[in-house]
C-alpha cells in the first residue's frame, strides 16, 4: 500500500494547479503581436445534447455538458472568452439547440460558436445560425488574429441530393463507416472569403483557426478529415505562428504541418478510440500524438473533459482537464523542437496502452 | 468462489485469537479474514508498550480546551468508533461539518479525513485537538505539559521513544496513538465467512442477493472494492456522488476563489494544512468543496473519500455531513442518481460513476441486507454491550440512544 507523503500531497496538485491558472500560481505568459498581454480562454466541444422526447434529454450529455460550464466558471483569473467547438447538438434538432445553449447561458465568460455537422444536416444550418449568427468569421484577440470556419461542409451534389427529409441527410452524415456519406469540407466559397480576411493581417501577427473537422487528412471513415485542407494550409502559409484547434474527434490529438500547429479538443460526450485500430488499416493519426489512456465505462465522463488554453510566443499551451480516472495533460509548443509536446507523456515506456481493438 | 476451500483453514486458525483479548486486532500476524495484513510505517514500528500508550492517549480528555474531549468522544469504541452523530460535537459542545468516520480499519486508507489532508494517522492524529471546533488548544504545548507533568507518561514515553520528558513532541505522541489505531482492525464478519471462509450459510439468501447487486447492477463495488482474496469496501479515492452541493449550489466560484485566496497567503505548506484543516470545519460552504480544497483540481469539487462500509450498519448516520440516518435512505439516494428525491437537481460536478439504478423494493431491501452483513462480531458485541448499559443507565432518567 503506496502512501502518498505529505509532500506530495499538497504538491501533487500544485502541478495541476500551476498550469490550470488557479489564482496566486497562474503562470504568467505573454502574447501578441502588439499588445503583450497575458490571455488565457476555454474551449468546450461536441456536448451532442439529445432530445428523446417532450422536455426529457439523454442525461448523460447533459450531465458532460452541465460540467464543463460549471467548472469553466471556476477558473480564475476568468478566461477572456469560451469557445465552443461545435456539434451542440446529436441531431441538430431545434430543441436540442436551444437546450445546449439555455446550459451555456451559464458560463460566465462571452462564447465564440463553431458549427459542428450535427448542428447542421437537418436543415443546413438554419436554427444555429438564427440563434447564434454567422457561421465562419473573423475577430482580433490582444493581439491575435482569429478564423472561425465552418469545415464541415461537403459536395453539393450529396448535400442537394434527392433526401426525402432533413432528417435522412443528418443521420447518414452522422454515421461513422458510412458507404454513403461525403467528406467534410471548408468549401471554395469561405476560402475565398478567408483569403480576402488574411489580406489585411500581417504576416508576423499570429494567427489562430478554430473549425470543427481536423483540417488535416487523418481517417476518412469517420470524416476525421477535411477535403481541402492542404488548400487552407497553403492560406496559411505566409504567417509563422499558425494554429488549428479543432474538435469532432473526441480524442487528444496534436501534430506540426509545416508552419501549422494542430491540436484536438475534448468532447463533453464520450471519447472515441483512435481510428488506428477501429480500421485496421493505414493510419493517418496525427504522428506527434501520444493517444490517451483508454477509457473507464463504468465513470461515464471519463476520456472526456474540456480545455483551457493559454498563448504565449503566438503559440497555444494546450491544458487538458480530463474527467474521472484520467489525469490532466498539457500539450505545449516546443520552440527547440517547433512542435507541440505533451508536457509528460513524452516516453513510451511509461506510457498506458490506449486501446488498440474495438 | 473458487478460494473458499483454502481460505477455511485460516478462519478456524483466527477465530480464538478474535474473541480473545480486549483489544480488537491482536499483535498476531494474521489479518483477520478478508482482510490483508496491516501496513505499519517503517519510523513507526508496533510494539505492546506503545500501543497500550497510545491506547491511554486516545482515552485522555485532558487534551482539550474543556478537559472532556479526547479522541474516542467522537471515535468511541463503543459506537463503532464513531458518535452517531451527524457532525462530531467538540469542546464545549461545539459542533464541525463533518460527520466522524470509524477507526475502524483506518490504518487501511491511503488517506485520512474526508477530504485525505493527511497521508497517515500520525498527521491526522495532531490536528482535532488544536482545531477550534474540536480540541480547541491553541497549539501542541497544553498536551505535552501534561505528559511532561505526569509521572506515568514520563515513564512510558522514556520506555518507549527512549525520550526525556523534555524532548517529548506530539510527534510522539500521534505515533503512539496511531500505533494503537493500527490494532483496531476488524473483518470476519458473515459476508466474510462466506467470500472468503467458505461457509456457504454465512449469508442469507437475501443477503446472496445483495451481494450480487452490490457487485454489479447497483454499481457499489466499483468504489467499495472487493477483491479475491479480500476486501476493505474502499477504492481509497475521492468521489463527487452529490451529498451536500445544495448548500454551494451555483455559488461554487466565489467560495472557491475566497478560499484559495486565504490559502495561498499562508506561509507555508504546515500552515496551509492547519489553515485547511479549519476552515473545512468551521465553515460548511468551505466543507463542501471536498477534496478540491487541497488538489485545486475541478475534477475534486464536492469529491470525498470513499468510506470502507465494514460494520456500517453500526456507524450511522451516513455520508461526510451525517445527512442520511439508515441504511434504506443511502440506497435510495444511490437509487436515485445522486439524490434524496428523485426530482431534485443534479450537482454539475456529479462523478459519472452515480446514475439512476432502477432498483426493485426488494432489490433494496436485499442490498440493505447484504450491508448488514459487514458488520465484525466483536465489533457488534461491544456495541451491544454499550447498548445494554445504556438501557440500564438510563431507566432512571429517560432518552437513551436510539439509531
Amino acid at each position: 500500500m503506496k502512501k502518498l507523503n505529505r509532500r506530495q500531497f499538497i504538491q501533487r496538485s500544485g502541478a495541476f494547479v500551476a498550469a490550470a491558472s488557479l489564482p496566486v500560481s497562474l503562470v504568467e505568459i505573454a502574447f501578441g503581436k502588439d499588445h503583450p498581454q497575458n490571455f488565457t480562454f476555454g474551449f468546450i466541444s461536441d456536448s451532442h445534447i439529445t432530445h428523446i422526447k417532450g422536455k426529457e434529454f439523454v442525461r448523460n450529455w447533459d450531465q458532460g455538458l452541465k460540467r464543463a460550464v460549471a467548472e469553466a466558471n471556476l477558473m480564475d483569473p476568468k478566461p477572456d472568452f469560451i469557445v465552443y467547438g461545435g456539434d451542440l447538438a446529436q441531431l441538430g434538432k431545434p430543441e436540442e439547440i436551444d437546450h445546449a445553449l439555455d446550459m451555456l447561458s451559464g458560463l460566465r465568460a462571452p462564447v465564440k460558436y463553431v458549427m459542428g455537422e450535427h448542428d447542421y444536416y437537418v436543415d443546413l444550418g438554419a436554427h444555429w445560425r438564427k440563434r447564434l449568427g454567422p457561421d465562419h468569421y473573423s475577430f482580433d484577440h490582444k493581439g491575435v488574429h482569429f478564423i472561425v470556419l465552418n469545415s464541415i461542409l461537403t459536395y453539393k451534389d450529396w448535400m442537394h441530393k434527392n433526401w426525402k427529409t432533413g432528417m435522412d441527410r443528418m443521420k447518414q452524415m452522422a454515421r461513422l463507416d458510412n458507404p454513403n456519406g461525403s467528406p467534410f469540407m471548408v468549401g471554395e466559397e469561405q476560402r475565398r472569403w478567408m483569403k480576402k480576411d488574411l489580406a489585411g493581417v500581417a504576416h508576423d501577427t499570429p494567427v489562430v483557426v478554430l473549425s470543427h473537422s481536423p483540417l488535416q487528412k487523418i481517417y476518412k471513415g469517420w470524416n476525421f478529415w477535411t477535403e481541402d485542407a492542404e488548400k487552407i494550409h497553403a492560406l496559411l502559409k505566409p504567417y509563422k505562428k499558425a494554429t488549428v484547434l479543432y474538435g469532432h474527434v473526441h480524442q487528444i490529438q496534436y501534430n506540426q504541418i509545416d508552419n501549422i500547429s494542430f491540436h484536438s479538443v475534448m468532447a463533453t460526450a464520450w471519447p472515441w478510440p483512435y481510428p488506428a485500430s477501429y480500421a485496421q488499416g493505414v493510419s493517418h493519426i496525427p504522428k506527434l500524438t501520444v493517444p490517451m489512456n483508454r477509457a473507464d465505462p463504468f465513470f461515464e465522463r471519463d476520456a472526456t473533459g474540456w480545455q483551457f488554453i493559454n498563448l504565449h510566443s503566438g503559440k497555444v499551451d494546450l491544458n487538458y482537464v480530463l474527467w474521472e480516472n484520467n489525469k490532466n495533460r498539457v500539450v505545449r509548443f516546443d520552440p527547440d523542437k517547433g512542435h507541440p509536446v505533451d508536457t509528460e507523456y513524452q516516453d513510451p515506456a511509461k506510457r498506458i496502452p490506449p486501446q488498440e481493438h474495438y | 468462489m473458487k478460494h473458499k476451500p483454502i481460505i477455511l483453514a485460516l478462519s478456524t486458525a483466527l477465530a480464538g485469537a478474535m474473541f480473545s483479548g480486549p483489544t480488537l486486532a491482536t499483535e498476531s500476524n494474521r489479518p483477520p479474514l478478508g482482510l490483508p495484513p496491516v501496513p505499519i510505517p517503517a519510523d513507526n514500528p508496533q510494539t505492546p508498550e506503545k500501543i497500550a500508550l497510545g491506547d491511554k492517549l486516545y482515552h485522555d480528555t485532558r487534551f482539550s480546551a474543556d478537559g472532556k474531549v479526547s479522541c474516542a468522544t467522537c471515535h468511541a469504541p463503543e459506537k463503532a468508533f464513531t458518535d452517531n452523530l451527524p457532525v462530531s460535537k467538540g469542546f464545549q459542545g461545539l459542533t464541525g461539518t463533518r460527520n466522524a468516520p470509524t477507526v475502524i480499519n483506518a490504518a487501511y486508507m491511503k488517506s485520512q479525513f474526508w477530504d485525505g489532508r493527511e497521508p497517515d494517522l500520525e498527521g491526522q492524529a495532531k490536528q482535532p485537538p488544536i482545531n477550534p471546533v474540536e480540541g480547541g488548544l491553541p497549539n501542541h504545548e497544553p498536551i505535552l505539559e501534561i505528559i511532561r507533568n505526569d509521572r506515568d507518561y514520563r515513564k512510558q514515553f522514556r520506555k518507549v521513544f527512549g525520550t526525556s520528558p523534555e524532548h517529548i513532541t506530539e510527534d510522539h505522541v500521534a505515533k503512539a496513538i496511531a500505533a494503537f489505531e493500527r490494532t483496531v482492525i476488524a473483518g470476519n464478519s458473515p459476508f466474510d465467512r462466506y467470500q472468503y471462509g467458505g461457509e456457504e450459510n454465512a449469508l442469507t439468501d437475501s443477503q446472496k442477493r445483495g451481494l450480487a447487486l452490490f457487485r454489479v447492477k447497483a454499481r457499489c463495488a466499483s468504489c467499495h472494492t472487493l477483491e479475491h482474496t479480500q476486501a476493505l469496501f474502499t477504492d481509497s479515492k475521492f468521489h463527487n456522488i452529490g451529498i451536500g452541493f445544495k448548500a454551494i449550489a451555483g455559488r461554487e466560484p466565489e467560495i472557491a476563489e475566497k478560499f484559495l485566496r486565504m490559502k495561498h497567503q499562508q506561509a507555508d505548506e504546515k500552515k496551509a494544512l492547519e489553515f485547511i484543516d479549519k476552515a473545512v470545519l468551521s465553515d460548511k460552504e468551505i466543507s463542501e468543496l471536498g477534496r478540491f480544497v487541497i488538489t485545486e483540481d475541478f475534477s475534486d469539487v464536492g469529491a470525498f473519500k470513499t468510506p470502507t462500509l465494514r460494520n456500517v450498519a453500526l456507524t450511522f448516520p451516513y455520508m461526510h455531513d451525517g445527512s442520511l440516518q439508515t441504511l434504506e435512505d443511502v440506497v435510495d439516494f444511490y437509487n436515485n442518481g445522486g439524490r434524496v428525491n428523485p426530482d431534485d437537481p443534479v450537482t454539475p460536478f456529479l462523478s459519472g460513476g452515480i446514475k439512476p439504478l432502477n432498483l426493485t423494493e426488494q432489490e433494496k431491501a436485499d442490498l440493505v441486507a447484504f450491508l448488514e452483513s459487514l458488520t465484525s462480531p466483536e465489533i457488534a458485541k461491544q456495541a451491544a454491550q454499550a447498548k445494554q448499559a445504556g438501557i440500564h443507565q438510563s431507566a432512571s432518567t429517560a432518552g437513551g440512544n436510539t439509531p
